[in-house]
């Protein structure tokens, strides 16, 4: 059975109530001897505070706690900002490992700083249960309120009981003979300022900005569907990242669209401010004091679509969509992807040119160009000379044993090895050519590959994105904003009014900013004979300080 | 137009300066000091802050149009922006409240922000690629409007602890509102200090073993208190360094800090042997007439005004900013993180005044934490905190 606390005024209020939701008369012992109430939700009955026995509702009544929901804020302070005392492991330089990069860089508390699992604290386990909890209590702790809070804001009556008005902040009794007169006047002027004025046997409630005290719990709504955008980002297909790094002439299929669009690189370059041009002339001062500053990184590339199913292997057909130069701050976007310029490489080596040469004469036998990404294995010179890349090893290095490796498939420091067959030595020499740098494993050779040009090209590095959730982010951001305005630049402010045998009585009550509501009620009053309240806090401090 | 632009912002300073004299001059008279009867002492003062921020708002607009965009790109623009907000913020609010002593504290917290952002480079530079966005003056215009607003709260808290804090006695209260009173000191010596070194244009430059045990160059434009590690001076007739610096400490900026310490214990130390009372007391007499529960409001207030705008700016506006400067709209680089932190931080403000009544004295306090976050995040993460945000 449900338990109810049935008030003198008739009205049946749900068990728990403080003050009565339609008369305003204190119902709780405790409120009794204070000589003000504490008018915070307007003493409803509050489940948390009402019950306080099962399981549920020790939980319900922790998560409801605003002690804990400021300590679970403070606790997410704290760490967070413990998080940005050294880098965390995204922002350190991606060829060095953790575990020695932190020590190395900031000594014995960097170490310290590692081995506490700081480095990647925003997504260590407890930080994201201390925001799940955050969001747990954001929920529970509006719906706690706003429920007994809607029904006391809707039925309040217009006559309050004695009590519930000398109990008020704002609180003053004016003996008038004058009583029906300024009564009129005071209404009108209520209504000329905008308060809502509802009248009731001689007795006025004149409220304005009821409005306001939904604010937090739409600011709190919007908080929650911003985290629930964090879960979703969790879901597999919400959300895509993948780099792409494209050199300039080349055309590959963008990663994370399950093969449906490639990209081109057309062109990619880097500019800088420069002094001579006219329009850099204001910024020379800066220039010369930093050098160079970059202006502008760019990207010109065609984006294609691919038609048709094409069989592993086989080349789809492209069918072209549009061309977009990709600038920092302007990227590509299209259904659903979006295309950002995050790093480039200049100068990547695409091509060498040798010319095969006689050491002794320096008679050369022709040229041949090697295409660093592709190379051939047979390159036909002169009748009779031709040359055959036995190894070619891309970025080289020699490994513990003396033996030619390459570290990688980039191009960054290229070697060959070449077998030179000509009319002279038809089983052909062996020389093995890097970059400044040519040996004859097996004895000295007549001929030789002599370096004649490279030709490169720029690289560009773009971030592939997808993310469905953004529009959730989008409109709890936006719910938050509303609920933060609504409830902080509007205030609830209610003036109740009074007649009674040959007095007025006047209380007023606003959730903020007195200042405003004490001066709404000075200006209401002038050119009637009331006297302005008593602004009861301020009293008792004077009071205080008298003693 | 780059000239003008830079003697507007001289004639704004004065006029805040002469601003704040009046303003004390206001405060003085018996009446004037509650909000019915504005005396003309207050009526000059607030007329010289607006005429002050006419001609701020000029530098902004011919530096805008000088450089080509917003200038709010590198930490001296930054700063003097926040500066400008800051008085705009305590215009609105005195426009509201009408409390001429809260002009004789806003007005030089905000000289001493002007004066301290033109010790960083003041050329007008031009934008690199990630500033190149109509989001870059959105956002950032708007943060430093909620991050000013928000700091008209510490000013109204600082006017507060003045007043209610007993200074007959010494107590832990006495001892917090003299180490916020020598921050402001030190402020104030870091720039004369570095002002006179500059004026010299002192400069000595230093070899040094970086941390790799690379050979690294350091410039100093301060005498070396604090040299580098293994540093080696360079420059003849120059201070040798007193002591070293191991190398993963940045023995440049550990010296500069040292400077401003020096100076402001010498400053502060200066002020104490003259007036004999704690710089708190000094301002004590000024503030007799102001009415603490109002004041209080006040600091409420404008932090209720300030919490959405800052949301605005250095939360969404800055995602929306990042998402497409950066592809990703949260990154957890310093900059944001210590955004996050603002607003946690007068998150939990709101919600302990509100539920657990923290008025008064304590909402003070905590106003002047919220005012040192900012500040944090406006020049520690700036400065040593180094991420994308990095502007120095
Ligand atoms: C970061 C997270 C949060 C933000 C930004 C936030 C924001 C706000 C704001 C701006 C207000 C209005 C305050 C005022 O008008 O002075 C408010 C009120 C409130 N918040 Fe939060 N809040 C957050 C988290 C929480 C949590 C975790 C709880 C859980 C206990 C909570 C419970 C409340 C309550 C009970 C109110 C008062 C409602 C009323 O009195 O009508 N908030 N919140």
């Amino acid at each position: 059975m449900k338990e109810v606390v049935k008030c003198e005024c008739g009205h049946v209020n749900p068990h728990g109530t403080i003050l009565c939701e339609s008369c305003g008369r204190v119902l709780d012992e405790t409120q009794k001897n204070s000589k003000m109430i504490d008018m915070r939700y307007e003493g409803s009955a509050r489940r948390s505070q009402t019950y306080n026995k099962s399981m549920i509702d020790k939980i319900w009544n922790f998560f409801t706690s605003v002690k804990v929901g400021v300590s679970l804020i403070v606790i997410l302070l704290i760490a967070s900002s413990v998080g940005t005392i050294f880098p965390q492991e995204q922002y350190i330089p991606p060829t060095e490992l953790p575990e020695v990069f932190y020590e190395a860089e900031y000594g014995f508390l960097g170490k310290l700083y590692y081995l506490l699992g700081f480095h990647n604290l925003y997504s260590s386990w407890w930080y994201l249960i201390c925001i799940a909890m955050l969001g747990t209590s954001l929920l529970i702790a509006s719906i706690d309120r706003v429920v007994p809070l809607y029904r006391s804001l809707k039925k309040q009556k217009i006559a309050r009981h004695e009590g519930f008005l000398k109990k008020q902040r704002i609180f003053g009794i004016t003996n008038t003979d004058k009583q029906a007169s300024d009564f009129e006047e005071i209404k009108r002027s209520l209504e000329s300022r905008r308060y809502k004025v509802k009248e009731e046997n001689g007795n006025l409630l004149a409220e304005k900005g009821r409005f306001s005290r939904w604010g937090p719990y739409v600011n709190h709504a919007g908080l929650i569907i911003f985290l629930i955008g964090g879960m979703l980002r969790f879901l597999p297909g919400m959300y895509v990242d993948e780099v792409l790094w494209l050199r300039e002439g080349e055309t590959k299929e963008i990663p994370g669209t399950e093969g449906q669009y490639a990209l081109k690189n057309n062109q990619f370059k880097v500019e800088v401010y420069d002094k001579e041009n006219e329009e850099d002339q204001t910024f020379n001062a800066a220039i010369d004091k930093v050098g160079t500053i970059v202006k502008n990184y760019q990207a010109d590339v065609t984006l294609y679509e691919k038609e048709g199913n094409s069989l592993p292997g086989e080349d789809a057909t492209l069918k072209k969509i549009k061309d977009h130069a990709v600038k920092v701050n302007f990227p590509l976007k299209h259904d659903h992807y979006a295309l950002y310029q995050v790093d480039y490489k200049l100068d990547e080596l695409s091509e060498m040119s040798f010319n095969l040469m006689n050491k002794s004469t320096k008679e050369t036998f022709g040229t041949m160009t090697i295409s660093l990404d592709d190379p051939k294995t047979m390159y036909e010179l002169k009748d009779g000379y031709s040359v055959e890349l036995m190894s070619y090893f891309p970025d080289f290095e020699f490994d513990e044993n003396q033996e030619p490796v390459t570290k990688s498939r980039i191009p960054n420091n290229p070697a060959f090895i070449f077998n030179m067959k000509t009319p002279d030595k038809p089983k052909g020499e062996v020389s093995f050519v890097a970059i400044q740098q040519t040996l004859e494993p097996l004895g000295e050779n007549t001929y030789k590959m002599a370096f004649a040009g490279v030709d490169t090209r720029n690289v560009t590095a773009l971030t592939v994105r997808k993310d469905l959730t953004l529009w959730i982010f989008f409109v709890g951001g936006g719910i938050f904003m509303i609920g933060v305005i609504q409830g902080a630049y509007w205030n609830h402010r209610r003036i109740w009014i009074q007649r009674k045998d040959g007095e007025i009585w006047l209380a007023g009550h606003t959730n903020k900013n007195w200042h405003g509501l004490k001066r709404d009620i000075s200006m209401i009053l002038e050119g009637t004979n009331l006297n302005e309240p008593e602004d009861q806090l301020e009293a008792k401090h004077i009071g205080e300080k008298e003693k | 137009m780059a000239e003008l632009s830079a003697n507007l912002l001289y004639a704004s300073f004065v006029l805040y300066l002469v601003g704040t004299f009046f303003f004390g001059g206001a405060i003085k008279e018996k009446k004037g000091a509650s909000e019915k009867q504005q005396n003309k002492w207050a009526m000059i003062a607030i007329y010289l802050t607006v005429l002050g921020f006419v001609s701020q708002l000029g530098y902004f607009i011919t530096r805008w149009i000088a450089s080509g965009h917003a200038p709010v790109s590198n930490l001296f623009e930054f700063t003097t922006f926040f500066g400008m907000m800051l008085i705009a913020a305590f215009i609105l609010i005195y426009f509201i409240y009408k409390t001429p002593a809260l002009g004789l504290f806003a007005l030089p917290i905000a000289l001493l922000i002007i004066a301290y952002a033109s010790m960083f480079p003041r050329e007008i530079a031009p934008l690199i690629p990630a500033l190149q966005s109509d989001w870059l003056h959105i956002h950032v215009t708007t943060a430093a409007t909620g991050q000013a607003v928000l700091a008209i709260s510490f000013v109204a808290a600082i006017l507060y602890l003045v007043k209610s804090v007993d200074q007959t006695q010494k107590s832990k209260k006495t001892a917090w509102l003299e180490v916020i009173m020598f921050t402001m000191v030190a402020t104030l010596g870091f720039i004369i200090i570095t002002s006179t070194f500059s004026a010299m244009d002192y400069k000595a430059n230093f070899t040094w073993m970086n941390k790799y045990d690379k050979e690294d160059v350091f410039e100093y434009h301060l005498p070396a208190l604090i040299g580098p590690h293994e540093g080696v001076l360079m420059t003849e007739g120059k201070l040798e360094p007193l002591v070293k610096m191991p190398a993963i400490i940045d023995a440049n900026k550990a010296n500069t800090v040292v400077w401003s310490l020096f100076s402001g214990i010498i400053l502060y130390g200066l002020i104490r042997l003259i007036f004999r009372k704690r710089v708190a007391a000094i301002f004590k007499p000024l503030v007799k007439n102001v009415n603490l529960d109002l004041v209080d409001e006040i600091s409420y207030r404008s932090i209720l005004i300030g919490f959405p705008i800052f949301t605005l700016g250095a939360l969404i506006f800055a995602m929306i900013w990042a998402q497409i400067a950066w592809t990703r709209f949260w990154g957890w680089d310093p900059k944001e993180v210590w955004a996050l932190i603002t607003w946690l931080f007068y998150a939990a403000f709101l919600h302990l005044r509100l539920s657990k009544g923290w008025h008064g004295e304590k909402s003070a306090w905590l106003a002047v934490v919220g005012f040192a976050i900012i500040m944090f995040n406006l020049i520690v993460v700036n400065l040593i905190l180094a991420g994308l945000h990095s502007y120095a």
